[in-house]
């Protein structure tokens, strides 16, 4: 008879692969934590300094850091630029990359969905110089012409430009979560007398939710995090925005073309550490409601 | 001269060069109880999804011959979903949309067009009273379906296929997930439905159809090897030799 409990040679190539994939795991939380520290190291030394003043960090609209005479770190105008770029941008991308989505995944004949995910995922792969290209040479003079604005460089391209690179991903992943819904609940609604498109949204929209809402918020956080294109196409003006005409600044923009330019170790240097934070919060945020969205949603049904 | 809710006449199911049904012709009457017996690969399921027109989304599947369905013909009338709304299908694993109990029921009427609430909650509950479901979902109907036990899943599939009052019930193999005492409760349920609507149902369980129906129809790799009354089916002496030794576990 074998015995039940094999030798430690037997079982050694088992603990190899088990402890490799723990260490991933762990990994992954590591590379977060670690992260966060090394941007929190850099911008530590703004904070004890007598200068430096949170509520003017967060709510002033004055942004100068490197001003001589008297610097100034507000940066709600600069979130005003990410917010409304972002915004608008959702507002393209949502619709359309759901709408994709559903389309692949409901109503494509096969042949056509492939072609349609190879040219999706090329769309997806277009880097983001590219695009802020696009947005300069191509975009520029349409808006300009198309609307009258003194300037195509502003809020309404930046928004298009970042709803583009948004919408692959929403509609990839969305489609994928759409078809990880079993093929029963689509038979057993259209069994029911359901048309295809009363069965999307009152059986399919509902089953495959959570995956859908993951899909908008990779969207979502392309769209916040996005540098290169905003930084060539909103017009790099520090301003709170009245019109989708007027030209803005990001958030990242800011980082990306000042951090260049200010010596280590300097408090303008600290603040734009300070504002990759303020960045990461944003985002952290959001992926934490979402998840809870959803954890709701499953708890309370329960 | 007798009543028959269903005529099938040379009804021939091809997917792609493999044939599934191969000319087959039979007649269910109304407010009875027909069932379908045969072993796997027979065609039985697949003859249930032609019914209610859900093999339409089988791209290889090709249909000829004749379904009449209350003198309709189910092969090309264009109103598909009113069609699949005067046939209730239930699945061999029951599937719980993604919805609450009340939703589940209430699915099909919606589609439907009922929107006033006590119409509804009076249809939820008579549908789920006639799957003998009510007494134990009756506080908890906004939970979702999908939690209830597997025998709970499945009378609600049943109030579900019922909601929205079929003329025909179709079963497929209804009890394999689930055990012997709900699978009691369930035909206790369906005697009682045979006065009102025509039950076709699909068996492994060749004594569920002796107890259970008026009339037996033995199909064989895709062709009616025999049918008739259930009494005659399982006496000694079947026309066909083959529903003898099947009927006694020989084969299949």
């Amino acid at each position: 008879m074998k015995p039940l409990r094999r030798n430690l040679f037997d079982r050694l190539p088992e603990l190899l692969i088990e402890g490799v994939i723990r260490l991933c795991g762990i990994s992954a939380i590591l590379l977060v934590f670690g992260i966060f520290f090394f941007v929190f190291r850099e911008a530590y030394g703004l904070l004890p300094s007598g200068d430096f003043h949170l509520s003017h960090f967060l709510f002033d609209t004055h942004w100068n850091p490197a001003s001589q005479s008297g610097p100034a770190y507000g940066t709600l105008a600069l979130l005003a630029g990410t917010a409304s770029v972002t915004i608008l941008s959702m507002a393209i991308a949502i619709p359309f990359g759901l709408g994709s989505a559903i389309y692949l995944s409901e109503f494509c004949a096969p042949y056509r969905r492939e072609t349609l995910k190879v040219v999706i995922e090329i769309l997806a792969a277009i880097p983001s110089v590219v695009w802020g290209f696009i947005g300069l040479m191509v975009m520029n003079p349409l808006i300009i012409a198309v609307t009258g604005a003194p300037i195509g460089l502003n809020i309404l391209n930046g928004g298009l430009l970042l709803a583009l690179m948004s919408i692959p991903i929403i509609a990839s992943l969305g489609e994928d979560a759409l078809k990880a819904v079993p093929d029963s609940f689509r038979e057993a609604g259209l069994a029911l007398g359901a048309s295809r498109w009363q069965l999307v949204y009152r059986v399919l929209l509902p089953a495959a939710r959570p995956g859908l809402l993951a899909a908008v918020l990779l969207g979502l956080g392309r769209a916040v995090g996005e540098t290169m294109a905003v930084l060539m196409a909103t017009g790099h003006s520090v301003r709170v925005p009245s019109s989708v005409l007027d030209s803005v600044r990001t958030l990242t923009a800011t980082i990306a073309a000042e951090l260049g330019e200010a010596s280590v170790g300097s408090h303008h240097y600290q603040l734009l550490f300070l504002v990759g934070i303020y960045l990461l919060a944003i985002t952290s945020i959001f992926n934490l409601a979402a998840d809870y969205l959803v954890r709701g949603r499953r708890r309370s049904s329960r | 001269m007798v009543d028959h809710i269903l005529e099938v006449a040379d009804l021939t199911l091809r997917y792609g060069g493999q044939t599934a049904l191969n000319g087959i012709s039979f007649a269910v009457p109304r407010f009875e109880i027909f069932s379908i017996i045969g072993p796997a690969q027979s065609g039985k399921s697949s003859l249930l999804r032609i019914l209610n027109r859900t093999i339409d989304f089988n791209p290889e599947a090709r249909v000829t011959g004749s379904v009449l369905l209350d003198g309709e013909q189910v092969l090309t009338t264009p109103h598909v979903h009113d069609l699949r709304r005067k046939v209730g299908m239930v699945a061999p694993l029951p599937v719980g949309l993604p919805l609450s109990i009340y939703d589940n029921v209430a699915f099909a009427p919606r589609l439907a067009g009922v929107h006033n609430k006590s119409d509804l909650d009076g249809l939820v509950e008579s549908c789920l009273r006639q799957a003998a479901l009510w007494d134990e979902v009756k506080d908890r109907l906004s939970q979702l379906g999908t939690r209830l036990s597997g025998g709970q899943q499945q009378r609600l599939t049943i109030a579900r296929a019922l909601s929205h009052s079929p003329d025909l019930l179709c079963l497929d193999e209804f009890s394999i997930a689930i055990d012997p005492v709900t699978t009691m409760r369930i035909e206790e349920v369906l005697r009682e439905l045979k006065t009102k609507i025509t039950i076709i149902l699909v068996t492994n369980l060749i004594q569920q159809a002796r107890r259970l129906s008026d009339r037996t129809l033995f199909l064989w790799n895709g062709s009616i090897i025999e049918q008739g009354t259930t009494e005659a089916m399982f006496s000694e002496h079947p026309a066909n030799s083959l529903t003898y030794d099947y009927i006694r576990g020989a084969f299949g």
